[in-house]
């Protein structure tokens, strides 16, 4: 398993596009906000929360179909639903090496990007804890996402379709955590619902993906 | 014996549909005229609304049909994904546009209403917003189904997209009532709270609540006819090509 892991690591690394194409894309809407939205800093201190959320939500959605699509092209798919390991722990892997090289650097960059949008100095915080807590559940719901879609020939824009309404309780929640805690309100509960998302689409999801690219390779 | 499990074999469905499905398509007819006309004509002006409260008419029951709808679905999915029957998931594919239609008859006609009296065409209420959401999970589910060639295929991976949906669809209807404060009014009708509603409009709005429902009834019921001849001519084309 740990060796699934280092593989798909490096490949994302090493295979160019992948790794950097969601940290730029993450950069150029925070960039392409404020000359659409006017400069303003008291009006783009109050959507940053928002704008940061929604864009590390694109941003994940860009690298999803890479998830599995080559795998299933080359065959190495099929050799992995045959091997020792549980297929449910292969699909943990992959949304783990998702979360690696598209959510955490998401999450170390968004208080650069929270400089650009002038979110106030309160909410860096709540930011990277909520985008931390809330990153694994885009990765792990788009990892189904991907399972479900894995078998077509164009499914990116019907990937996007299935995948963008599973995102919307962790925005709520996570844009959420961030414009209370820019506002000094109190926070547990959101934060907790944000928490309770993640740690329910990370217990189950991937049986569900598992599920699916059984039917799927059927 | 008989068991409802009878119907899940195609040719005891499309026998039963056969005299079945022009008696509800009638009923349904007949009862929503009914519950409509009654609504709009021979009810009373509101004191405060005019007679823009006759909307509630189209409302209502389009918006009950379009959850209920949601929920036959995954009724459907659950019974083709356990014990795999062919006509159920044709059933869950064929709610799934009616159920669309139902939720854009509810947003239209609440918009319609909201211009007036609350000012606005659209307001981010948590009613409304879950609704959209609504809509954007009826039309993921139509999409996988029309994106897959291979039937069965696209029977399972739908219902299971019908299982995971309703559950993120149930959350994101909390997550809205948390993220905004209504401007919707509370449920009209419920089983536990008192009369808010007068007898004068509930009683055409329960009849065309019914007709609603026999309307869809009858729709499930023609699009999985639908659906099975389809199947059967695609069998037989197969046989024809196996043959020459």
């Amino acid at each position: 398993m740990s060796a699934l892991l280092t593989r798909d690591l490096r490949l994302a690394m090493r295979a160019g596009g992948g790794f950097g194409l969601g940290l730029a894309f993450f950069l150029i809407l925070a960039v392409l906000v404020p000359l659409g939205v006017g400069p303003e800093q008291a009006t783009l201190a109050l959507i940053a929360p928002g704008i940061l959320w929604v864009g590390a939500l694109l941003a994940c959605l860009l690298s999803l179909d890479r998830i599995f699509a080559l795998d299933y092209e080359d065959g190495s798919l099929d050799l992995l639903a045959t091997a020792p390991v549980p297929l449910e722990a292969v699909v943990s892997i992959k949304a783990l090496a998702h979360w690696l090289t598209t959510g955490l650097p998401l999450v170390l960059i968004s208080p650069v990007l929270g400089l650009l949008l002038h979110l106030p100095p309160s909410a860096y915080g709540w930011l990277i804890l909520s985008l931390a807590l809330g990153t694994p559940a885009l990765s792990v719901i788009g990892t189904f996402g991907a399972a479900l879609t894995v078998g077509l020939k164009r499914g990116g824009l019907l990937l996007s379709l299935l995948v963008l309404p599973l995102y919307i309780p962790t925005l709520v929640f996570g844009a959420e955590v961030v414009s209370r805690g820019a506002q000094g309100l109190d926070i547990s509960t959101a934060l907790a619902l944000l928490g309770g998302i993640t740690a329910g689409a990370v217990a189950i999801l991937p049986f569900a993906s598992a599920l699916v690219i059984r039917i799927n390779l059927r | 014996m008989a068991s409802i499990w009878q119907y899940a074999n195609p040719l005891k469905f499309m026998r039963t549909t056969d005299w079945l499905l022009p008696i509800v398509a009638v009923a349904a007819v007949v009862v929503t005229a009914t519950g409509l006309i009654w609504g709009f004509f021979f009810t009373p002006d509101d004191f405060r609304q005019g007679s823009t409260v006759k909307i509630i008419f189209l409302h209502v029951p389009s918006a009950l049909m379009a959850i209920n709808a949601w929920i036959m679905m995954l009724v459907a999915s659950l019974i083709w994904l356990i014990r795999r029957h062919h006509v159920s998931a044709l059933a869950a594919r064929a709610a799934a546009p009616i159920g669309l239609v139902m939720t854009l008859i509810g947003l239209i006609t609440g918009a319609v209403w909201g211009q007036p009296m609350w000012g606005a065409w659209w307001a981010w209420d948590p009613r409304l917003t879950s609704f959209l959401i609504l809509l954007l999970f009826y039309l993921g589910y139509i999409a996988l189904w029309s994106a897959i060639d291979d039937p069965d295929t696209a029977a399972d991976l739908t219902a299971v997209l019908c299982l995971v949906g309703s559950v993120f669809a149930l959350l994101s209807r909390y997550a809205a009532f948390f993220w905004s404060q209504g401007l919707h009014q509370g449920a009209s009708l419920s089983v536990q709270a008192g009369t808010r509603v007068d007898w004068a409009y509930k009683a055409p709005l329960y009849v065309s609540m019914a007709g609603f429902s026999l309307i869809f009834v009858a729709l499930v019921l023609a699009g999985t006819r639908t659906e099975i001849r389809a199947r059967r001519m695609k069998a037989l084309v197969a046989r024809e090509r196996m043959a020459a």
